[in-house]
Order: C-alpha cells, then sequence, then structure tokens
C-alpha cells in the first residue's frame, strides 16, 4: 500500500530528471506568483494578470522573430513589453482622468494585436502555442535560472514594500498623506506582476502562468481573514496544485500546464463550497450570538 | 518640509478681504496662505485666500456646499497644486489628514488594530520595527475613542461610527502637529460627535493646531474658538463669534455653486507666474 503510493508520488521525481526539473520550476513559481496574486486579487485587479500575459506577447515574439524559440531573448523581450504596458497604464491613470482598467485594457490590446501581427509574420500557429501554453516538462537550466532570480526578486521586493503595499490597499488616500511612497509601490507591484508572468511563461506559457497566480489566491480568500496567511496558504495551494498536476499529467500522459491548473481549479472549487466562509459553511446560518 | 515659496505676488487690481486673526502674532503660523488660489480645471474653488493660521490655534471651517472647504483642505495636505498663490507649512510639522470622501477599502481583510496601527507610518515609515510602545500607544488610542477589545474585529464589520471613531483613533496614533479633519461628524450619533468633540480640544489643549470642516454651526459656536466662513473667496475669518455675524453668514449665502463657463478671467494673476508647487507626487484627489 505505502509502496504503491510512493511508486505514485514519489518514483516519477526519483527516475526522471525532467520530472525534477519540472517540479522544482513550478514550486518556485508558487513560491513567487502566489503572494502576487493575492495582493492582485484583494486589489481587486484580478483580471489584470490575464490581461497582462497577453501584453507580453508582442515582446516575447520580436524575440522569437529575431532570435528563435531562445529562453533568454523571450523573456526579456517579454518582460520590456509588459512593462511599457503595466507602467504606461499605471501612469496614465495616476495622470489623466482615465482609469487604470480602461488604460491597460486599451494598451494590452493594442499589445496582443501587435504580438499576434509579428507571429503571423513568420512561424505557424504550433509556435504561437508554444509561447501561450508553454511546455513545463521540457525546462531547460536556463528556464529555472531564470524562475529562481525572478522568484528571489519577487519574494525580497514583497517583504519589503510589504507596509506600504497594504498601507496602499487599504488605504491610499492615507498613504499619499504619509508618505511619497504610494505611486511608486503600485508601479512596482506591477512590474511584480508582468515579472512573475514572464517568468512562468516559459513553464506554464503566457495563459496557464495567470491562472498559477490568481487560482491559489482566489481559493486561499476563502479561508481566512488575515492577509500573511491568505498568501501562505496561496503558495500551499499552488504547490500542491503542482505536484498534483505533474503526477496527473505523468501518469495519464496529459499536458503538464493545463493539468495543473486543473488541479488549482479543483482546489478552488472545494474552496468554493466547503471552506469556512464558503458556501455550504458548517454553521448554519440562522444561529447568532446575542451581542 | 515643504518648500512653498513663491515670489510675493503684488496685486494692485485686487485687494482680498483683509482678515485678521485673533491669536497673538508672535509665533510663527502653522499655516499661511500667500494668495492662495485653488481649483479645478481652471475654475477657482478658493479665490485668493490670505491670511495666518496660528499654531496651536482651533479653528472651524465653514460655508455652505461647494464653498471650497474641501479643497482648502486637499490644497493645505498637498493633493491638490495650487493653480495660484501657495500654502506654507510652519516647517517639521507633521500632517494628519482625515479626508471627507476615504478612498478606505472596506473589504481588504484588514482588522481595527491593522488600520489604527497605520498611524505609526509617519514614526516607523516603511520598514521600522513597531516597538511595544507603539503597541500602547495604538492600544490606549483604540481605547480613547472607545473602541477598546476592536482590535482583532475586522473593518468590514463596523458601523459608520466605529469606523469613524477608529479613524480618529489612527489619528491618534499619528500624533502630528497639524491635524485637518475634513467633516468627521457626518453620519454620527450625538455621543460619537460628543466624544469627538472632545478629542478634538484635547489636541487643542496639547498645542495641535486642528483644522475643522464643519456643517453645525451650533457646534462651531460652542466648541470652536476661531472660524473661516468660505464662500469661494473668504467671507470672515477671526473669532467664532465675529466670524458667524448674521450679515457675514448673509453674505456667504449669496455666491453661486455652479461655474460660469463665461465668468471673467481673475485679472489678478497676469502679471505673475504660475502658483508654486507642492509635492509635485501627488496627483488630484
Amino acid at each position: 500500500m505505502l509502496a504503491d503510493l510512493q511508486a505514485f508520488v514519489i518514483q516519477p521525481f526519483v527516475d526522471y530528471g525532467f520530472m525534477r526539473r519540472a517540479l522544482l520550476g513550478a514550486l518556485l513559481l508558487s513560491v513567487s506568483a502566489c503572494p502576487v496574486g493575492v495582493f492582485l486579487m484583494l486589489r481587486r485587479m484580478s483580471l489584470t494578470g490575464d490581461a497582462m500575459a497577453h501584453a507580453i506577447l508582442p515582446g516575447a515574439a520580436t524575440a522569437f522573430l529575431l532570435y528563435g524559440l531562445e529562453i533568454v531573448p523571450m523573456t526579456l523581450g517579454g518582460l520590456a513589453a509588459g512593462l511599457v504596458v503595466a507602467l504606461g497604464a499605471g501612469a496614465l491613470s495616476r495622470l489623466t482622468v482615465q482609469r487604470e482598467d480602461a488604460a491597460m485594457a486599451a494598451l494590452y490590446m493594442l499589445s496582443l494585436a501587435a504580438g499576434v501581427m509579428l507571429v503571423s509574420l513568420r512561424g505557424s500557429s504550433i509556435d504561437l502555442m508554444h509561447v501561450l501554453f508553454g511546455t513545463v516538462l521540457a525546462l531547460n537550466d536556463e528556464a529555472l535560472m531564470l524562475i529562481a532570480i525572478a522568484c528571489a526578486i519577487s519574494v525580497s521586493t514583497l517583504a519589503i514594500l510589504w507596509r506600504a503595499l497594504v498601507a496602499e490597499c487599504l488605504d491610499p488616500l492615507f498613504l499619499r498623506s504619509v508618505s511619497p511612497l504610494g505611486t511608486l509601490v503600485h508601479l512596482t507591484f506591477l512590474v511584480l506582476v508582468v515579472l512573475n508572468l514572464v517568468a512562468g511563461f516559459q513553464a506554464l506559457g503566457t495563459l496557464l502562468s495567470v491562472g498559477l497566480m490568481i487560482m491559489p489566491a482566489a481559493a486561499a480568500r476563502f479561508w481566512t481573514t488575515r492577509v500573511v496567511p491568505m498568501c501562505a496558504l496561496a503558495v500551499l495551494i499552488g504547490a500542491t496544485a503542482s505536484v498534483a498536476g505533474l503526477l496527473a499529467s505523468y501518469h495519464a500522459a496529459l499536458p503538464s500546464g493545463p493539468a495543473i491548473i486543473l488541479a488549482a481549479g479543483f482546489v478552488y472549487l472545494m474552496s468554493v463550497f466547503f471552506a469556512p466562509r464558503g458556501l455550504l459553511t458548517r454553521i448554519p446560518r440562522t444561529r447568532h450570538r446575542t451581542a | 518640509m515643504r518648500a512653498a515659496s513663491s515670489p510675493q505676488l503684488q496685486s494692485p487690481q485686487f485687494q482680498a478681504p483683509k482678515l485678521k486673526s485673533t491669536q497673538s502674532q508672535s509665533a510663527a503660523p502653522a499655516l499661511t496662505f500667500d494668495d492662495l488660489t485653488l481649483g479645478y480645471d481652471g475654475h477657482a474653488a478658493v479665490h485668493h485666500l490670505n491670511g495666518t493660521v496660528e499654531l496651536g490655534s482651533l479653528t472651524a471651517v465653514v460655508g455652505a456646499n461647494g464653498s471650497g472647504k474641501s479643497t482648502l483642505l486637499k490644497g493645505i495636505v498637498g493633493a491638490l497644486r495650487p493653480i495660484d498663490g501657495s500654502v506654507t507649512c510652519a516647517p517639521g510639522q507633521r500632517i494628519a489628514y482625515l479626508p471627507q470622501l476615504s478612498e478606505l477599502d472596506r473589504s481588504f481583510p484588514a482588522t481595527v488594530g491593522d488600520l489604527v496601527g497605520l498611524g505609526h507610518w509617519p514614526r516607523r515609515g516603511l520598514l521600522g520595527r513597531h516597538s511595544r510602545d507603539d503597541r500602547n500607544r495604538a492600544k490606549q488610542a483604540m481605547m480613547a475613542v472607545g473602541l477598546e477589545g476592536f482590535e482583532k474585529r475586522g473593518i468590514d464589520t463596523l458601523s459608520g461610527g466605529q469606523l469613524q471613531r477608529a479613524l480618529f483613533a489612527r489619528v491618534l496614533v499619528q500624533d502630528a502637529d497639524l491635524v485637518l479633519l475634513d467633516e468627521p461628524f457626518n453620519a454620527v450619533d450625538a455621543a460619537t460627535v460628543r466624544d469627538l468633540v472632545a478629542l478634538i480640544q484635547r489636541w487643542h489643549g496639547e498645542g495641535r493646531t486642528v483644522l475643522v470642516v464643519v456643517h453645525d454651526l451650533d457646534l462651531v459656536r460652542e466648541h470652536f474658538p476661531n472660524a473661516l466662513l468660505l464662500a469661494r473667496r473668504p467671507i470672515a475669518w477671526g473669532a467664532t463669534d465675529e466670524t458667524l455675524r448674521p450679515e457675514n453668514l448673509l453674505r456667504a449665502r449669496r455666491f453661486d455653486e455652479a461655474w460660469d463657463e463665461g465668468a471673467d478671467w481673475c485679472a489678478h494673476n497676469q502679471n505673475n507666474s504660475t502658483g508654486s508647487l507642492v509635492r509635485a507626487d501627488r496627483g488630484a484627489a
């Protein structure tokens, strides 16, 4: 029994290097992206992740046209395009009457159209699929290194800016009245979003890396009312989904990226129904204290 | 802290109403308004305000809706750049500002303790550790506003009055020299108003400079030594009894709230440069 379990859960990672690399990459991404996702969610910017994922495309596509399927140029290209859109939208919303969602929608559509145009200039739709959906099972050293660097930057930046980020979410006007950091914190946060999406796109693709960022965060919201535990829980959910997804992918010969996201989606749906703050809470609604 | 020294503005054409503060002129003023004009889209909402707010004074800012009260506070705190003139804050003063329309996100998973704890920012900043003293200070502030035991309550569970008390506790923690409160008594019951007024009096007693936008004139007469009556332009400013005399109130009522697209350009600023910048990093609120 225990041996079966061991054979099912542990052995694939023991036997195959590509599984170990995939596991390491996915776990690093969970540690890095899930807390960022929590703040995206709490700032009501959950869909921003999706928009930013599209915004990355022209940068990655340009690099792909110039250098082929090379991880470093594509990452840097994606980072550049994402930063232009994120910082552009952030700046537009702070300097003009335009709200950030509208500015971002306009800029990311522009970016996406440019990206699709660029990809169509050369290459087939299979290349595009590769950019959009990634291949976690084919992570090379360079890709792993980039993920590790992004993870280190993301976690340390969050730790340093934590107090300002919480203040900026909770009461931005107050933060503005006591500190000039507000705008900087917001823009830095957008940079982190882009960084994590770019780090994830080789492994999971641009679209699925959004899923790993947002879904564990959305699930964790049902379980706790404090920000720190929420981030920790989101990382845990992301890591669990990564392991489960990779195993499902290995045993059932499924594509790994969607398997990981579906595993996270399963946790999300379970949370929706069964978490303490979910739909079917154990305490009946009519029961209450007198004061 | 804030450099706002624009060149002295000379205006032969227009003389702002002569406003006198009743307090002694010996100490440096907490705030100096030098021909301050604030507004939106080129329309003045506060028009050529001159005068000073003395250190340690308690002033009620009164006037009808649209008379420029909130705009003035935004100008002081730097959320709005002057169109013309300047507002100068005495150097080294810490400001606490409670806006009328808070951007507080009540759905954010924070406790009352977290909210009050934001008040540590001016002393601790981004990375400074919150000491035991800090935590005690926050605890005492919550006790002072009658929110003892609310520390772990989520802010989404507070009533309007409780939230206002929590925000006052945050001002207490901020320990500011200049306190700006924009209509803090809105939608607050009589008992809470009484408690909050007592806090304002306490700040006044501690020598802090306090500016409060208030609508209830009886409250102003009872508790505020000084008043500034605005109707876009300053109508009267000084001792409350003087300021709130019937003829002043009548004059304050005679102003048109609507913008006049055909209004004449104010001749006042034709021969000088633009107003000074106050903290350029802040956008319009």
